[in-house]
């Protein structure tokens, strides 16, 4: 995120980017027509980012309930080669990754190491995608003459908010384990790291991923996480960070519709983690007799 | 099948075949047990437990208040923390394989008090509820030293000291479903059975003195929804597990909101049995009677709303009735009996609320013409026709033997209607295409699936709910995961 002014010696002005949000496939700035202003730890000014609004994410909601049944059903293999895609195209951007995350006020090699971890972590998950069903399945041997099984199904629409302390990474880390499940995802950005938010938009926008499976909204998390954890179309929120008291917020908020909530610490450890995939799945049992 | 039956005289029917009860003694009253002993209440207070057939009393249970829960969570505790933590996997699961055994051994005896305490026909308490019971410990018995197969790439420990909270409909199954997974796991328990059903919960007890539990590895605690409560809000639980209605589960939720306490829960359920054209009806009509009238259609997975694909809806009616009219309604303790009691006065006010609220609603009314006792809480098997989907009877759980009938005419119009409500604890399929099946059975939105089959159960089988029926499964590897702590 350059903001000079000029570069170089030929004076060109730059061409500024306008941060936009990513809901149903859409590139939109809030419905609200609100903005937040974004500065760097040194309190320089670097640009807007959206404010997302509570409509906004009712928005999110009914975008991502209607890719939810296509990406359900799409092959474990092609969910794999879309997550798979989204590493090559952020390899791709990674020195702008970098770029923009040391303008937000991460150090050289920090910005470095957290590019090249969220790039990982999407062929981690892209690897998975047609094999976590078979460690996490079962055939059951019941006791009359059925055959049964259990596999695992999508929960369905899944809101993610995501940590600020490393702005890449722990969205990464939160979408990847939730759409490999097949699950669509509303996630929320807030503060600075809603810059990386917005520009992993653009990556995850060419990397084959049906419109509304990942939605990606920014604003303030006191805001909005009401909206995110009493919806009721809303089947599960996964939550990084936060303390106590809203945690608890959000647990009386999700028994509305008996949501599933996931409060996540941030842990660089259990990225890698195929239990995280579990987290915002369900497991079906199904039963058929045996016999002629 | 419809023509012979509806031909036989009276003098055909079936001369009473009462299971005795003179082979064990009852307890006037029992206590709770708590750190290995029976004890009375601190408040003495005790509750009457009724057979809902005769609306007798059968015995006295204390009534347990927050002094009892805090005395039993206590024992539970130090059971945890001196013994049971520190046992090896394999020797508790020696305890619970003797657990297994002589729920086997004493099986008539927990069958017959069973069908009298809740009013279960002893076919089915003999039959379903107590080898089911038995299995659940043999099962989980065998996991307590191979639990780190059951999570690879995870180190597997327990959790602490649960909490558990079950219902009236299958009271000692419910016992074995909860107890067994927490035991196997290394998690010690207090359990609160339902205020209408604690007796096989008390023999269950008497049962751990004589495995030799060590002493407060398992405590029970009778009483009624406040006694529940009391538990459910003590601070000393790691972990809580409640079945029962989808209100409570909520509450518990938001109740145990602040604390670090697990929870799963397993709710309600309005289960859709969609009977598609090209299945074998005959078969099909069984099954539908085995959805809804088991266990006097008391069954959180009860296949309680009837989609009958259009063309064969008249053959289907035509023959449930036909089918349904064979059905014995009467004293739970005879074999011949199809239908049982209703568990309770509150639940028999309440399913007959439901009725009128169905004929309100403009529903059609189909009960069957047999007798029923004079005594007791009885309803005949029933179904409603022209049900809408907005109607209560289709889109709230009447846990009792009546069903509601509607129709589709496609697939993708069965599925939508199926999917139409809160719940998601099970659903059933009938239709003599696999690739069909298999269309359905994935596109229903729930936890257990019956296709061409219904209401079966197995210890290695998971069971549970999506949406609002609740989450965490019981039962087989699944079932493991809401007892252990991974890392």
């Amino acid at each position: 995120m350059s903001r000079n002014g000029t570069r170089g010696s030929n004076r060109r002005l730059d061409v500024r980017k306008t941060y936009k949000m990513l809901i149903g496939g859409a590139f939109v700035r809030s419905e609200s027509g609100r903005a937040l202003d974004v500065e760097a730890p040194g309190g320089q000014w670097l640009g807007h980012v959206c404010r997302a609004s509570r409509k906004d994410i009712r928005n999110a909601v009914v975008a991502a309930r209607k890719a939810a049944s296509g990406w359900a059903g799409a092959t474990a293999y092609l969910k794999g080669q879309i997550l798979y895609r989204a590493a090559e195209m952020l390899e791709g951007r990674a020195s702008g990754f970098q770029e923009v995350l040391q303008s937000i006020g991460l150090t050289p090699a920090a910005a470095k190491a957290e590019v090249s971890q969220a790039i990982d972590l999407l062929v981690y998950y892209a690897g998975w995608s047609d094999k976590y069903l078979q460690v996490f399945g079962a055939v059951n041997p019941v006791a009359t003459p059925h055959f049964n099984f259990s596999v695992t199904e999508p929960m369905g629409v899944v809101a993610y908010v995501a940590g600020e302390k490393r702005p890449l990474l722990d969205l990464v880390s939160g979408i990847a384990p939730i759409v490999v499940g097949g699950n669509v995802v509303i996630t929320l950005s807030t503060s600075r790291a809603s810059v990386a938010a917005m520009e992993l938009g653009e990556v995850l926008e060419t990397s084959d991923f049906p419109p509304g499976v990942i939605n990606l909204l920014c604003g303030l998390r006191e805001e909005l996480l009401g909206q995110m954890a009493s919806h009721m179309d809303v089947n599960a929120l996964v939550l990084q960070g936060g303390d106590a008291k809203e945690q608890t917020a959000c647990r009386e908020a999700c028994a509305l519709n008996l949501k599933r909530f996931f409060p996540k610490e941030v842990n660089e450890k259990e990225n890698e983690d195929p239990y995280r995939i579990l987290d915002t799945v369900e497991i079906k049992t199904t039963w058929h007799p045996v016999g002629g | 099948m419809t023509k012979t039956s509806t031909t036989i005289g009276s003098d055909w029917g079936y001369a009473p075949a009462p299971e005795s009860a003179d082979h064990f003694k009852l307890k006037d009253q029992y206590g709770l047990f708590i750190g290995g002993k029976f004890v009375p209440a601190a408040s003495g207070k005790r509750l009457k437990t009724i057979n809902p057939a005769n609306e007798k009393v059968i015995a006295e249970v204390a009534d347990g208040g927050e002094k009892d829960v805090a005395k039993a969570v206590q024992a539970a505790r130090t059971a945890y923390d001196k013994v049971w933590r520190k046992m090896s996997g394999r020797e508790r699961g020696k305890y619970l394989y003797r657990i297994a055994r002589i729920i086997q051994e004493r099986a008539r005896e927990l069958a017959v008090v069973e069908s009298m305490d809740g009013g279960k026909p002893i076919r089915e308490s003999r039959d379903v509820d107590i080898p089911l019971a038995a299995a659940h410990f043999f099962y989980h018995a065998g996991w307590g030293d191979k639990l780190r197969y059951a999570f690879p790439g995870k180190s597997v420990s327990p959790i602490g000291v649960a909490g558990q909270i079950i219902p009236w409909n299958f009271p000692l199954l419910m016992v074995a479903w909860k107890v067994a997974p927490a035991l196997a796991c290394g998690n010690t328990v207090v359990l609160k059975p339902a205020e209408t059903t604690p007796l096989t919960a008390l023999l269950f007890s008497e049962i751990c003195q004589e495995a030799g539990l060590p002493e407060g590895v398992f405590n029970l605690i009778t009483g009624a929804g406040s006694t529940g409560a009391a538990l459910v809000n003590h601070p000393g639980l790691d972990k809580v597990a409640f079945t029962g209605s989808t209100e409570v589960g909520k509450a518990i939720q938001k109740s145990l909101a602040g604390r670090g306490t697990r929870l799963t829960l397993e709710l309600g359920g309005k289960a859709a049995h969609i009977i598609f054209e090209d299945a074998t009806i005959d078969q099909a009509v069984e099954g539908i009677i085995n959805g809804i009238y088991f266990n006097q259609g008391h069954v959180c997975c009860a296949g309680s709303r009837l989609l009958v694909q259009e063309s064969v809806e008249e053959e289907v009616v035509t023959k449930l009735k036909a089918r349904m009219e064979s059905l014995i309604v009467g004293d739970p303790l005879d074999k011949n009996t199809d239908i049982g009691a209703i568990n309770s006065k509150a639940q028999w006010d309440r399913i007959r609320d439901y009725l009128k609220i169905g004929e309100e609603e403009g529903a059609e009314l189909f009960q069957t013409k047999c007798s029923v006792p004079e005594k007791g809480y009885w309803i005949r098997p029933s179904f409603f026709t022209r049900v809408a989907q907005s109607h209560r009877i289709v889109q709230e759980e009447i846990f009792g033997p009546v069903l509601a009938i509607q129709t589709f005419r496609t697939l993708n119009e069965a599925l939508e209607k199926a999917n139409n409500t809160p719940y998601g604890l099970s659903g059933g399929v009938w239709t003599d295409k696999g690739a069909k099946i298999f269309k359905v059975t994935r596109g229903i939105r729930a936890g257990v699936i019956w296709a061409n089959t219904f209401n079966k159960f197995d210890p290695t089988s998971p069971f549970g709910g999506y949406k609002e029926s609740g989450y965490g499964r019981e039962g087989g590897r699944h079932g493991l995961r809401p007892y252990v702590e991974l890392s």
